[in-house]
């Protein structure tokens, strides 16, 4: 019923979608992340996801399970986040849930992509033609 | 005792590898690590947010550490 990901390779936006298929639900919500070309006006070349594994993994369990005792009619969820060196319109993450209704499908999903953002151990550098930064690194 | 800290992201480049060994008194907390690896290290303590993982959950300040934990360093998490 839950689950979880981390990869170094292309993620199956199509195969991530077929897990959380299920005869009860009626709603499929799926997020995909991708990686734009720019941040705060400046051009973006490419970006390094680095992640620490065990830890990432137990996290994005833990809000997957969250997920399921806040709204307990979601029938699969499934999260996959990519790891390694990501270039524009790449796919980074992939958070997909099914429900019987579509009102829970979207706040399940908008819960697990917001709260992955601020606990799972996932770094994010972000290169430029003339430099790098780590996102959110300082204030 | 002799920890063994695990380092991502920023924190990693700060300290130029990849795990560090620290000397600390036997029951130290989280904070007190804190403390130690700032004043060694003091742009960690530049960064927005600077937490300690203790087997694989955010550890609060007042917990104390033990040699057979798997101890990290966690900057500001980006994932998404």
């Amino acid at each position: 019923m839950i689950q979880i990901d981390l990869t170094d390779q292309p993620i199956d936006v199509a195969a991530a979608l077929q897990t959380v298929e299920s005869d009860g639900a009626g709603a499929i919500n799926t997020f995909i992340g991708t990686v734009r070309n720019q941040s705060t006006g400046r051009p973006v070349v490419r970006l390094e996801y680095e992640a620490y594994d065990s830890m990432a993994l137990h996290q994005l369990r833990k809000v997957a399970e969250q997920a399921v005792q806040q709204w307990p009619m979601l029938q699969q969820v499934t999260v996959i986040h990519r790891k390694g060196t990501l270039y524009i319109g790449d796919v980074a993450v992939v958070v997909a849930v099914s429900t019987p209704h579509r009102a829970e499908s979207f706040a399940a999903c908008q819960y697990i992509i917001d709260t992955l953002k601020q606990v799972v151990t996932i770094w994010k550098k972000e290169f430029y033609q003339d430099g790098d930064v780590w996102v959110a690194a300082h204030p | 005792m002799n920890l063994k800290i695990a380092l991502f992201g920023i924190a990693r480049e700060i300290v130029g590898q990849s795990s560090l060994e620290v000397s600390a008194p036997e029951g130290q907390s989280v904070q007190g690590l804190l403390e130690g690896l700032r004043e060694q290290y003091p742009a960690l303590g530049r960064l927005s947010s600077l937490a300690v993982a203790v087997n694989n959950e955010y550890a609060p300040d007042d917990v104390a550490l033990s040699e057979r934990d798997e101890i990290a360093l966690i900057p500001p998490v980006s994932g998404g």
